[in-house]
């Protein structure tokens, strides 16, 4: 089925912009992706666009439709009415460069603050050992394409630019959750956790799981157990007591 | 309420004017939670304090007034199974050792948080919406940083789940006909159960079982424990609604029944 | 014409695919000042896509595996074209990388003594693909990526920036390397992607680590990034690309619906069970076995069927063929009328085995075919065809350095040649990029640590490199104005019916005057706009490597007049012995004035040479009957099986 699909795509750069009416041809089983590229194929050769891989494993093409974080690539034109008005924005968290693209090095800057994977020392390439079981938790996590649309969504900097300081977003605190829980890692980031990355700034309202295209549960299996943990360290009298005794001992 | 020139409209980001381009009814659910949220803590505040039809049949005792240890539990014989020692004052619920507790525990639930903060505070109402607060720091200062107490909370809540199961099996053994089954003993054990159902999908009960461990494979039992509770948090949203509505359910009968609205239908004995 | 933005390092990689970050974590742990450069963000190299595992000879699942064991495999699949030095090595090494790995903190699935798991993949002999699910690409780039940062963060606690011995300039083309007066690389010269502004980068060594040319073939399960611009970038530098005719057409394709035609469906849906059929329920691939691999496959249904669970005793299915052979057959099948209604044949798994299990098998394939197509792989089979997949062909170098004929010039992963032969195995491709990848960050320092004195960059060159690059602004000469969207689609459709997965004479003959049609036209390109970040141009600039890859593709294609593994020609359709000795070079013509005579594509010549000998260790692994049917009489004279035989 072949018809003439309405669009609205904002254009522009840091200095302003606007959304553009655009009428384009959409083919059946086509992705918002296609008509993007039919867009800079007939219309606007010079529509910026970031994608790579067309198949939602790379992340490149996160932006906003219909006011929703979404991949580009993986957002079925059938989902939507053949009258409806499609709407298609860049990430409205970080800094526009022009028309859909967006500056994501926040991103990268966060990456670089969370302290990297620590085997214990003196153990030998080819002798780890690591149960499936014990795996599994950080493999989930592991999963993040980086599309970084959980950062997009999360309220705490989309809503807070001054929050981004202090924030480091779901997408690193699902990374720290995923080192906490790596069976070989010897490092100790649940202080950071709070102090460093802002863990206690999220407010477990699920946004970021909502729209995470690899469906990581990261609210459940990685924030809240962080939260556990850091109350386990910061804010359980019981717990610390536990601990004081079996270090004792 | 002021819009936030920090959030999507900050210098640098994209210029658009709407502040969300959502087009789905993206107000219905907080609105819904906020409607069902009143709607319990009307119910179970005028109940509270009620002080009266708590106790029917002589063996059906309201979760609402569970455990009984006012004096003012004196007026139902057999309604209180741990002693009664609180004064008897329309401003002390019967229920005064367990109601708050219960109360804090679903107010620091990660679940119950996520409903309120987004239905009542508006942080955010719904995702991709901006909130309408200037300033935002979550759960890092006082009173929201006491959100990490939740699993004290949970530990009490788990014996006073104890006690409202200890109730709902007494609740078989009549003082004059011995055992007996009731339609209330099937909704006292239907609401135990979710009581349980929600207590046990708790995210702390998940930690403390085993979410804490790095090392699965070393504690099997645990990691089963884990497991099955993993399971269960995974509902542990649809815990949290089912039970505000059995808890009324139950409340209710239960109620009606002590007034004599109704009567239960006796199943065995 | 804006200023360039200019910096200096010791060793420059460009590529952040999995050569390209194991080549960089190599040059800066030896010491380098180190720069990665690539199209996309950081991380999101193609590498993210590879999905079956990462092949290497580690024997946690079946213990008689070996590196011998593994070469061989290697060696069969290619077709004993390939450089039996750089299989030796990617055999004997590949286990280590992927030990390097889990010390940078990945975490593949796990056998139930805690060792890595490895699964069974088409050609290989024993289960032998370290993987994640299905995800296996992205572990590895994201470990690799995650290696960087520790890196510079301890560069950041030694002297408080984190980009001091490391940094990545992600979202920035390369259009030109730079030489210096005798040939000496000396930089490379690109743009930033987001500002249009140039950049120069000055380093007396560069890792080429760009990977493949798929896009410029219609149906590919390749992404943009793959405009051949490595190859391109060292034939203009002056190096040499060998065994360009050999390009892997992946047998398994979505078809349907077009939008997302050509892209991959995982062996591992045939490793696990499904089988090919054709539109009367046959299953076709029993029709073709080839001679070399007679006896190895099962010849009856019954026979296949056991092999999944009794591996011992019966022989695979032939679904599982190398790639080469299952594409081919695929390609007979449509022909002869019996392909499904979108023109592929049938991929079953539906009827295999229960739907959880295949939802817990292959859960990314489950997905894409869902929110793709529509289509429940659970209750209904997936029509699949051949899609362009890997480029075998590349870059000459050196095995064991990686180092290319131009001194200073490097190059590692896909957009080098030599490893694959004339067809790669399934999951060698990832274990190649660990092993050749630190092999040339290697041979890179090495060679800064060994020069006298630092290539300079000629300022001309930077010029001429600038012009070239704003040229698609101007006006055309012609009058006629050429859209670079169009000119894509058109080369690429050329490029799919001529060159594709069967070829003959008349085509190529055909196909290299439509290249030279396109030639003309790619001069009228003309963008709109301006320099920040403008697709169109961005393809304007990428048409010119495409075309360039074209023509060596299509002129390898034409000599090698036999056909083995990715090269199929209709019209001389056996393995010649004599052509296993071949390898057809390709470098630029220079009859006339190096190229200057265009610019913008250069020509190219392509000539056999010789292959050098396996060495006779190596060649002793191999039965006498097997080789018999790759190699001419004279070349085995030397095999000590000969002997046997003679005695
Ligand atoms: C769908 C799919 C599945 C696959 N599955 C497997 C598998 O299971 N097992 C296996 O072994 N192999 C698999 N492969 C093959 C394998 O993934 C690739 O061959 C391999 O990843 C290539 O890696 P590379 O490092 O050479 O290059 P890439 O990872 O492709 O990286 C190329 C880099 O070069 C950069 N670049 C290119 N041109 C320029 C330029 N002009 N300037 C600057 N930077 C540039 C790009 O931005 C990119 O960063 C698969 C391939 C595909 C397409
Ligand atoms: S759950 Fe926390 S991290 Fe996730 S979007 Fe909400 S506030 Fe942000
Ligand atoms: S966690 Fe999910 S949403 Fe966030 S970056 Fe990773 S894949 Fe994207
Ligand atoms: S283009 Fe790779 S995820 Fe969409
Ligand atoms: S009760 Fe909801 S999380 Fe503990």
């Amino acid at each position: 089925m072949t018809y003439t699909g309405r669009f609205r795509v904002w254009r522009g750069d840091a200095d302003g912009g606007s959304l553009h009416d655009h009428e384009v041809e959409v083919n059946e089983g086509e992705v918002v992706l296609d008509i993007l590229h039919r867009l800079q194929a007939t219309q606007t050769p010079d529509l910026a666009v970031r994608w790579n891989c067309k198949a939602g494993k790379c992340g490149s093409c996160s932006a906003e439709i219909d006011g929703r974080p979404r991949l580009l690539c993986m957002t079925r034109m059938s989902v939507f009415a053949p009258d409806h008005v499609v709407t298609v924005t860049p990430l409205r968290t970080f800094p526009v460069v022009r028309d859909l693209v967006t500056d994501v090095s926040f991103n990268y800057a966060k990456a670089r603050e969370v302290t990297a994977f620590t085997p214990p020392a003196g153990l030998a390439p080819g002798e780890y050992r690591m149960q499936q079981v014990d795996v599994e938790r950080s493999q989930e996590f592991r999963k993040c394409i980086e599309c970084f649309l959980c950062q997009d969504t999360c309220h705490v900097v989309r809503d807070h630019e001054e929050n981004k300081e202090s924030f480091a977003g779901p997408r690193y605190l699902l990374r720290v959750a995923e080192l906490e829980m790596h069976p070989l890692d010897v490092a100790d980031r649940v202080d950071a956790a709070q102090d460093e990355h802002g863990l206690g700034r999220c407010n477990i309202t699920k946004c970021c799981t909502e729209v995470c295209p690899e469906g990581i549960k990261i609210t459940d299996n990685a924030l809240i157990p962080m939260k556990e943990r850091v109350a386990d360290r910061r804010y359980d009298p019981l717990a610390w007591l536990g601990r004081t005794i079996s270090r004792r001992r | 309420m002021t819009a936030t020139a920090r959030g999507v409209d900050a210098p640098g980001r994209a210029g658009i004017d709407a502040r969300t381009l959502r087009t789905d009814r993206w107000w219905l659910p907080p609105a819904a939670t906020t409607v069902g949220l009143l709607a319990f803590v009307v119910y179970g505040g005028v109940r509270a304090f009620q002080q009266q039809y708590f106790f029917a049949d002589e063996r059906y005792l309201t979760p609402f007034y569970s455990p009984c240890v006012s004096l003012g539990c004196a007026a139902e014989p057999g309604a209180a199974h741990f002693g009664m020692f609180l004064p008897d004052h329309p401003l002390i619920p019967y229920a005064a050792l367990s109601l708050p507790f219960l109360l804090l525990f679903r107010l620091t639930c990660y679940y119950y948080r996520k409903a309120y903060y987004r239905s009542f505070w508006l942080s955010p109402a719904a995702c991709a919406v901006p909130e309408p607060h200037a300033q935002y720091t979550g759960e890092t200062r006082f009173p929201l940083i006491m959100q990490n107490a939740h699993r004290y909370f949970f530990y009490l809540a788990a014996v006073i789940a104890l006690i409202n199961t200890y109730d709902a099996l007494l609740a078989f053994r009549h003082p004059t006909d011995g055992f007996v089954v009731g339609v209330g003993n099937l909704v006292l054990l239907v609401n135990v159960a979710l009581l349980w159902g929600y207590t046990l999908s708790c995210h702390s009960c998940r930690h403390v079982m085993g979410g804490r461990l790095t090392h699965f494979s070393k504690h099997p039992v645990r990691y089963r424990l884990w497991t099955w509770v993993s399971r269960l948090n995974t509902r542990h949203m649809f815990f949290a609604w089912i039970t505000l509505g059995t808890l009324v359910a139950t409340d209710l009968y239960v109620m009606l029944v002590a007034r004599g609205t109704i009567t239960d239908l006796r199943i065995v004995g | 014409m804006t200023e360039t933005e200019r910096h200096d390092y010791d060793v420059l990689v460009i590529g952040a695919g999995g050569a390209g970050l194991r080549a960089a974590i190599e040059a800066r742990e030896r010491g380098m000042r180190t720069a990665v450069v690539c199209k996309s963000l950081f991380g999101k190299a193609h590498t993210v896509m590879a999905e079956g595992g990462c092949a290497a000879a580690m024997g946690n699942v079946n213990a008689n595996d070996s590196w011998q064991v593994h070469y061989r495999d290697t060696m069969r699949g290619g077709k004993f074209l390939n450089s039996w030095r750089m299989a030796e090595l990617h055999a004997k090494e590949a286990p280590d990388r992927v030990w390097e790995l889990e010390t940078y903190g990945a975490l593949f699935d796990r056998t139930a003594d805690g060792r890595i798991h490895q699964r069974n993949f088409g050609g290989h002999t024993y289960p032998r693909l370290a993987h994640v699910g299905d995800r296996t690409g992205l572990e590895l780039i994201r470990s690799l990526q995650q290696r960087i940062v520790a890196l510079q963060q301890e560069d950041h606690a030694a002297t408080g920036d984190y980009e001091a011995r490391l940094r990545v300039f992600a979202e920035c083309t390369v259009t030109e390397l730079l030489t210096d007066d005798d040939g000496a690389i000396a930089g490379a010269f690109g743009y930033w992607r987001e500002s249009g502004r140039f950049v120069e980068i000055a380093a007396p060594a560069v890792v080429l680590a760009t990977g493949g040319i798929g896009k410029s073939f219609q149906v590919t399960s390749n992404s943009w990034e793959y405009t051949g611009d490595g190859h391109a970038l060292a034939l203009r530098a002056g190096a040499r690309l060998v065994d360009m005719e050999f390009v892997q057409f992946h047998p398994t394709g979505m078809v349907w619906p077009p939008s997302v035609k050509g892209i991959l469906v995982t062996e591992g849906v045939r490793g696990d069970g499904g089988v090919l059929k054709n539109s009367d329920g046959e299953r076709f691939m029993f029709r073709y076995v080839p001679d070399v691999f007679t006896g190895q496959y099962a010849e009856t249904e019954e026979e296949a069927d056991r092999w999944y669970d009794d591996q011992e005793n019966n022989r695979r299915t032939p679904d599982l063929l190398p790639r080469d052979e299952v594409a081919r057959a695929i390609n007979t099948e449509v022909k002869e009328g019996r392909g499904s209604p979108h023109g592929g044949v049938y991929l079953d798994i539906a009827s295999r085995m229960p739907a959880e299990e295949i939802k817990r098998r292959l859960p990314s394939m489950y997905h894409q075919f869902k929110e793709l197509a529509d289509v429940d792989i659970t209750a209904e089979p997936m029509e699949v065809g051949p899609t362009c997949h890997y480029v075998m062909g590349g870059i000459e170098v050196d095995p064991d350095t990686g180092r290319s004929s131009v001194p200073g010039l490097f190059a590692a992963g896909e957009c080098a040649s030599g490893m694959h032969g004339s067809n790669r195995l399934g999951g060698n491709s990832l274990s190649d990029l660990l092993v050749f990848g630190r092999r040339a960050g290697l041979g890179a320092a090495q060679h800064v640590a060994g020069l006298e004195r630092r290539p300079v960059v000629r300022e001309e060159a930077v010029r001429r490199a600038a012009a070239t690059a704003v040229a698609p602004f101007e006006p055309s000469s012609g009058g006629t104005s050429e859209n670079p969207y169009t000119l894509q689609t058109d080369l690429q459709q050329m490029m799919n019916d001529l060159v594709g997965i069967i070829r003959t004479h008349a085509e190529m003959m055909e196909a290299l005057d439509r290249l030279d049609a396109l030639r003309d036209r790619v001069r009228d390109v003309v963008v709109e706009g301006h320099r920040q970040y403008n697709p169109g141009w961005h393809l304007a600039l990428d048409l010119r490597n495409m075309l360039l890859v074209g023509e060596a593709v299509a002129t390898s294609a034409l000599l090698r007049t036999e056909s083995r593994g990715g090269h199929t020609r209709d019209d001389y359709p056996d393995l010649d012995a004599t052509w296993r000795r071949r390898v057809l070079v390709t470098h630029l013509r220079d009859d006339d004035d190096g190229g200057a005579s265009d610019p913008v594509v250069p020509r190219v010549v392509v000539e056999p040479a010789e292959r050098a000998p396996m060495r006779d260790d190596l060649l002793a692994l191999f039965e006498l009957a097997e080789l018999e049917k790759y190699y001419t009489p004279d070349e085995l004279a030397a095999h000590p099986g000969r002997d046997r035989g003679a005695a």
